[in-house]
């Protein structure tokens, strides 16, 4: 089952179009990174999912429901700009918190509870926000976004801000709660993120989906037949349909080239034709990075 | 609504348990009585041993005769340069020249003075002149003067308020501008002090943005009345706590001043029928403080608070939403105080001076400035259609103004750092959500 499903969402307002017939679609128990530049419309996406805002066309469905108001309840936000009440107490705003979320008083109290233990920071409930750190305050608001077990957790640049360790410290914790069934959603422009966690990715630029699929087949549909070679002392090939990109000394006799396939052949034809002309000590096949995708998209986008 | 509820007692809780909440609530119905028996101690005290100014004066015309109600006058004979000379090297208050005149028509009375006179002053002073030229044209008229004295006379009326069943109340006028002058001046109080938490609580939000986090959880619109709610029930909870601390404490310095005053005023009077009426005025206040039917007042005042306050409430949300900090809110005040300080002034020059007049009855209606203008009027009795007219539209005014102010907090809390002009918040209002 889709944990979401977007057909068609599009959103206007007086001067501009923030989504134009947007279609995403996430698979229940994954992590799927909704990228784009600044301005894209992912933020905008993202409060529609969450019915901060409606949409004006298009259709949401949530685990196989149409999206309604108790659905609230079911998702996990962490906004892009988030905050805490600075007077209150860490204990009395996480129940605030998860009573909005529909939990009942008991029910808030054990499961905050459970992730204060988690954290070891169980003796900070009667602190006030105001009076912890930063990166305390970080963690808090962590909590407060995953206390209710929301099935669907949406993470909108959820490292800005956050020191390394408790980036780590989260994605421990995303990796986790994927384990025990959650789905997750991250909207971010940090592309070592989404290389390590991600399983599924979008790309909406200019209010538009422009790329969307599992992250191998995103990267098998944009490799370029590119293979990396150690060698030893160099070569060229006869065979047009392979051809040297670039060759550059390394130390002694070693080499290291740049080889792409211009025919059908593959990587193992590939390399019976290098046994032929040359000593190969590596062999490893170029695969364009999330950061190369996105940068080449976005660019050839905005060159049109 | 389960949600709004929670958020009414979150705002709730935390005003009420701040110490500034415990010390405003029980401090100022402490301070503000405590303050005004020091006051009027004060004034007494001043008058009792106030030295009467001294005004020389110089009669040329010798038709003067002075009167020393307000002030001591000394003669002084010689020209009036003289006189000048003598007055500037005195401590006294002023130098009075009159000169001959023709009784029909007094000219060139001069008051010689270091400071501005008050035109208090003056007008005692021109009074006094008046009235002696009066009896001097009376006794050319050939006038007895025992005929005279017994023409001065001194009238008190005493009004009366007949209400619909026959019953006979008497009103003090001066009482009920007083109930109605505090009336609409707590009400202002009140609704400004509010609605402008409101505002702040907002502009909090939107600073530690925390708001968006609460609206993935909530409407906007149920954040925004959960706010306006909850600060309301701290308002009339002080409020009600006011009333009951008020209310004991008159009772107890009521009940010692209605003992303490008329010896007080024994010692300027001597005459024992003095006396009894100035027993007769106290009672009389008494009488008319317990006649204002408080309940009904009180009942009155608490309508327009919820209605008024709702109504401000909503703008002052709306105006917190759009802004990025408090100074920024500054400029959108405007459309809120102009009403209220139309009220205010309305209360002051039309509603205090003539309550049934046809701009009092209108200030009273219209619900912008109904709240602090019907508070105004309320005690001297309001006809029962325009009461019901006037909660009538103010309830429907909130309504207005609720569902105006929604539609620019549902955007603005979640701008920021956007510029935002009038033009910017009507784009606003006619968005789609």
């Amino acid at each position: 089952m889709n944990a979401l499903a977007a057909r068609g969402v599009t959103k206007r307002y007086a001067n501009h179009t923030a989504l134009n017939q947007v279609d995403i679609t996430v698979p229940e128990k994954t992590i799927y990174g909704l990228l784009g530049p600044n301005g894209a419309g992912k933020t905008t996406l993202i409060r529609i999912i969450n019915q901060i805002i409606n949409a004006d066309e298009g259709e949401i469905t949530l685990f196989g429901e149409r999206l309604k108001p108790e659905h609230i309840g079911v998702i996990g936000y962490l906004p892009e700009e988030r905050g805490l009440y600075k007077k209150l107490k860490v204990g009395e705003q996480l129940i605030y918190f998860a009573r909005l979320k529909g939990l009942n008083q008991h029910d808030a109290m054990a499961k905050i509870k459970v992730w204060l233990d988690k954290f070891e920071i169980k003796d900070w409930w009667n602190k006030k926000v105001e009076d912890l750190s930063k990166g305390m305050a970080q963690k808090v608001q962590f909590i407060s976004t995953v206390m209710h077990e929301p099935r669907l957790i949406i993470l909108d640049e959820p490292f800005s801000g956050f020191d390394p360790v408790n980036a780590q410290l989260i994605t421990d914790e995303i990796l986790e709660l994927k384990k025990k069934g959650s789905t997750i959603i991250f909207s971010t422009h940090r592309m070592e993120t989404v290389e390590d966690l991600c399983d599924h990715i979008a790309l909406i630029n200019k209010s538009k989906q422009i790329l969307e699929g599992t992250k191998k087949q995103v990267k098998a549909q944009y490799k370029s037949n590119t293979f990396s070679v150690s060698h030893k002392g160099t070569f060229s090939f006869s065979d047009p349909a392979f051809e040297v990109i670039e060759q550059r000394p390394v130390e002694d006799n070693f080499h290291q080239s740049t080889v792409k396939i211009r025919s059908t052949a593959g990587p193992n034809q590939l390399i019976q034709e290098l046994t032929k002309v040359t000593e190969v000590h590596a062999f490893i096949e170029k695969v364009p990075t999330m950061s190369e995708i996105f940068i080449t998209l976005v660019k050839g986008e905005s060159h049109e | 609504m389960n949600k709004i509820w929670l958020i009414v007692q979150r705002e709730f809780l935390n005003r009420v348990q701040k110490k500034s909440f415990l010390v405003a609530t029980i401090l100022l119905p402490l301070i503000f009585p405590a303050l005004m028996a020091v006051l009027v101690y004060v004034a007494v005290e001043q008058k009792k041993n106030a030295k009467k100014e001294v005004i020389l004066y110089i009669d040329e015309s010798s038709y003067f005769k002075p009167d020393t109600a307000k002030f001591l006058f000394s003669p002084f004979t010689g020209s009036l340069e003289e006189g000048k000379k003598a007055f500037e090297a005195s401590e006294n208050f002023g130098l009075l020249y009159i000169p001959t005149f023709e009784l029909a028509a007094p000219q060139g009375i001069k008051l010689f003075t270091k400071i501005n006179p008050s035109p208090n002053d003056i007008s005692d002073l021109e009074k006094v002149i008046a009235n002696q030229v009066r009896d001097l044209k009376m006794i050319e008229l050939h006038v007895d003067p025992e005929v005279l004295n017994k023409l001065k006379t001194v009238v008190n009326i005493e009004s009366v308020k007949l209400s619909e069943g026959g019953q006979e109340k008497s009103s003090d006028s001066k009482v009920l501008f007083g109930v109605g002058m505090a009336g609409g001046i707590l009400m202002y109080m009140f609704i400004f002090i509010y609605g402008a938490q409101i505002m702040q609580g907002i502009i909090e939000e939107k600073m530690s943005k925390v708001v968006e986090v609460i609206v993935s959880s909530v409407r906007p619109f149920q954040l925004m009345m959960g706010k306006i709610v909850g600060l309301a029930s701290v308002g009339l909870l002080q409020f009600l706590i006011w009333i009951v601390l008020i209310s004991t404490l008159s009772t107890v310095v009521l009940g010692f001043f209605g003992l303490q005053s008329p010896s007080q005023d024994m010692m300027q009077m001597n005459e024992q029928a003095q006396q009894v009426a100035a027993q007769g005025g106290t009672l009389a206040l008494l009488n008319t403080l317990s006649q204002i039917p408080w309940t009904y007042v009180i009942v009155c005042f608490i309508f327009y608070f919820i209605g008024g306050y709702l109504l401000y409430g909503a703008l002052f949300a709306a105006v917190g939403s759009a802004v990025d900090s408090p100074a920024e809110a500054q400029q959108f005040m405007f459309p809120i105080t102009i009403p209220m300080l139309i009220s205010y002034f309305g209360l002051f020059t039309f509603i205090l001076e003539d309550p049934h007049g046809t701009i009092s009855v209108w200030l009273s209606v219209i619900p912008l400035t109904s709240p602090i203008a019907m508070m105004g009027r309320i005690g001297f009795g309001v006809p029962d259609w325009q009461l019901a007219l006037s909660m009538i539209l103010l309830a429907g005014g909130f309504v207005l103004t609720t569902w105006f102010a929604a539609r620019i907090y549902r955007v603005g809390i979640l701008m920021h750092g956007t510029k935002v002009s009038y033009k910017v918040l009507a784009k606003w209002f006619l968005q789609k959500g």
